[in-house]
């Protein structure tokens, strides 16, 4: 994206300038609307799909019921009615909290594995040994979430294979998917045994670029390779580490329902229940409450924008390194 | 030239930097067993006598190989509708996409490209900022989608984080003077795009395709939520039914509820690998456009 912002001020040098007649303008937009239409398909589907659904927001602050229009005659304005609802929600804070603890949590562990696992890859001998591996590594990304978490049952239910290791040499079976305290660490070493790999890739990638005289140079110095290692290796990759930072801390409260949903039982509910997952159930489950769903995924939506910001403008403030 | 001048240089290692090398080595090893340990038990509890798979036997190789569970699957109406929904979605979603993402992302790599700005404004709100799960049913039900394939496949077609590989991809690897030569040469903004891009692109197709394609092959929610019809379910969702559903759908007391476990494990290990082995067997095919593709997609994005 940074990449991004300096070729659109490069723009600016080339894109003609105010002081064009107004046949080469014609002639300009002519000779490039080619492009306007390769771009339309795309514009359309994100306006369907993206945009929309952003101006249906609006009944987050209306008393909605499915099927209303969200702009008429007869639309209840209530203010931030369904936003105060929530904040007294008994629901509330657990929500705040499990949301909060599975991403925390999740970030602590999964955002320095892929790094340190890019590094221990490059600074493999092997580099065929190393390739191989790298391939087995993205493997589990490409399973999908209704497999991995029945994978989990398979090793983790009460029939699965670790409680019949355990049976077999006489322990209690032990049900995992029913434990409040067994959720977080399945989802999370989940999260992580399928992702790392893969989250792996755009360091491994920004590694290849390292320039192969440093490490002469460094060699030169009488460095070892782990010190290769912290001081070429790791400063290179440090641009994107900080780009991927500020994108995880923008994703702070932001895990999504599809795994969560899959994982719930009723024995883990007390920590499993997450504000997405709730605004799924109030929203399109039982009873539906639309405009209190709406106002709590929008909540949800504008903390995510908040910490995105503040962490973008942090980074800005100590590095070169920002997203805009 | 010069990476192999660093390694011969490295050749004479000291013993600390053997250490490392063992010590990198390990870790890698176990992280690797790691990962392939809970694939492999898959494979060897889907082949293995249940029986010995409940009593913990099944630890390290197959016990009384037994291919019952391939021919109970076969039987499986629901798991081979669901195949053949989800082939057909994907293939939808794969063409579709393609045209909307291949010629977005040549648009948006042009610098002439009129109010290329707000385009790129207009493509990044959306991947910070959303309406939200309910907002976006809504969309749907009023645009008709619901209980229709169309709510499967045309939410797919565009994901704005591939759109941007894409352009990077074309920033990167197609030269500025190869467009500018096809110009002079008289050719219109189509026919490069047709003759002189797309011919030099197949990586970036490729990588997008197999994008596209294990999105759509491994979603569910979207069908969970707007499908009603049973007969429109994709794999994923009758899976969801065999894999998790069956936890706490199985009733009966003592023996029963183990003999039926028995029965229903011995389903998921096999449905995983009916499920799995499409993707796994596309990932290898496809990867050896992944240096050119998204290596670069990712370094500039």
């Amino acid at each position: 994206m940074e990449a991004n912002a300096k070729r659109l001020s490069l723009k600016k040098e080339r894109a003609p300038k105010k002081k064009m007649t107004k046949e080469k303008r014609v002639r300009y937009f002519k000779d490039n609307s080619p492009y306007l239409l390769m771009v339309l398909p795309a514009v359309l589907v994100v306006f369907l799909f993206n945009y929309l659904p952003i101006y249906g927001v609006l009944i987050a602050f209306q008393d909605f019921m499915p099927g209303d229009k969200i702009l008429s005659d007869s639309t209840i304005w209530v203010g931030f009615q369904n936003f105060e609802r929530f904040f007294s929600d008994p629901q509330f804070w657990p929500l705040m909290k499990n949301t909060f603890l599975i991403c925390i949590i999740g970030f602590v562990i999964g955002f320095p594995l892929p790094i340190i696992v890019s590094l221990m890859l490059n600074a493999m001998k092997g580099k065929k040994t190393a390739k191989v591996l790298q391939t087995i590594f993205n493997g589990p990304h490409f399973i999908s979430l209704v497999v991995l978490v029945g994978m989990l049952t398979l090793f983790f239910g009460r029939y699965g294979l670790v409680n019949n290791i355990a049976a077999h040499f006489g322990g209690e079976r032990y049900s995992y998917f029913l434990e409040s305290s067994a959720f977080r660490p399945m989802y999370i070493l989940s999260s992580n045994w399928q992702d790392f790999g893969w989250s792996a890739i755009i360091y491994i990638a920004a590694l290849s670029n390292v320039d192969p005289q440093q490490h002469e140079a460094a060699i030169l110095d009488g460095a070892t390779r782990f010190q290769r290692v912290m001081h070429v290796d790791l400063p290179a990759i440090m641009p994107m580490v900080s780009v991927m930072l500020i994108m995880s801390i923008g994703g702070l409260m932001g895990v999504g329902y599809e795994k969560a949903l899959l994982m719930q039982t009723d024995g883990n509910l007390a920590v499993s229940e997450l504000i997405s997952t709730y605004v799924y159930k109030r929203g399109l489950t039982g009873v539906p409450d639309q405009a209190y769903a709406t106002a709590i995924g929008l909540f949800n939506s504008i903390i995510n924008v908040v910490l995105l910001i503040i962490a973008n403008t942090t980074s800005k403030k100590f590095s070169e390194n920002s997203l805009w | 030239m010069e990476k192999q001048q660093v390694k011969r240089m490295a050749l004479r290692d000291t013993t600390g930097d053997k250490i490392f090398y063992t010590i990198n080595a390990i870790f890698l090893g176990i992280l690797a067993l790691i990962v392939l340990y809970p694939l492999y038990f898959i494979v060897i509890a889907a082949i293995s006598d249940p029986d010995a798979v409940l009593a913990g036997d099944v630890v390290l190789y197959p016990v009384r190989i037994t291919m019952e569970g391939f021919s109970k699957i076969i039987e499986r109406k629901d798991v081979w509708l669901g195949y053949r929904n989800t082939i057909f979605y994907t293939a939808l979603t794969v063409i579709l996409s393609i045209l909307v993402t291949v010629p977005a992302g040549w648009a948006l790599s042009r610098k002439t490209l009129p109010g290329k700005k707000a385009f790129m404004i207009y493509f990044i709100i959306p991947m910070f900022f959303g309406g939200g799960l309910i907002p976006f049913y809504n969309v749907m039900s009023s645009l008709g989608l619901v209980n229709t394939i169309w709510a499967i496949v045309l939410p797919a077609i565009l994901s704005v984080w591939n759109l941007f590989m894409t352009k990077t991809f074309f920033e990167s690897s197609i030269p500025d003077t190869l467009i500018e030569a096809a110009t002079i040469d008289g050719a219109g903004s189509f026919r490069i795009f047709g003759e002189v891009v797309l011919p030099l692109s197949k990586a970036i197709i490729a990588v997008m395709a197999l994008y596209y394609a294990v999105g759509q092959w491994n979603s569910y929610f979207n069908a969970m939520i707007f499908l009603q019809n049973e007969n429109l379910y994709p794999l994923q969702l009758v899976l969801k039914e065999i894999l998790i559903a069956s936890e706490s759908t199985v009733g009966g007391s003592g023996e029963t509820i183990l003999q039926q476990y028995r029965l229903a494990n011995q389903l998921k290990y096999v449905s995983v690998i009916v499920s799995s082995v499409p993707v796994l067997l596309l990932y290898p095919f496809v990867q050896k456009y992944f240096a050119q593709g998204v290596m670069i997609g990712s370094l500039k994005g």
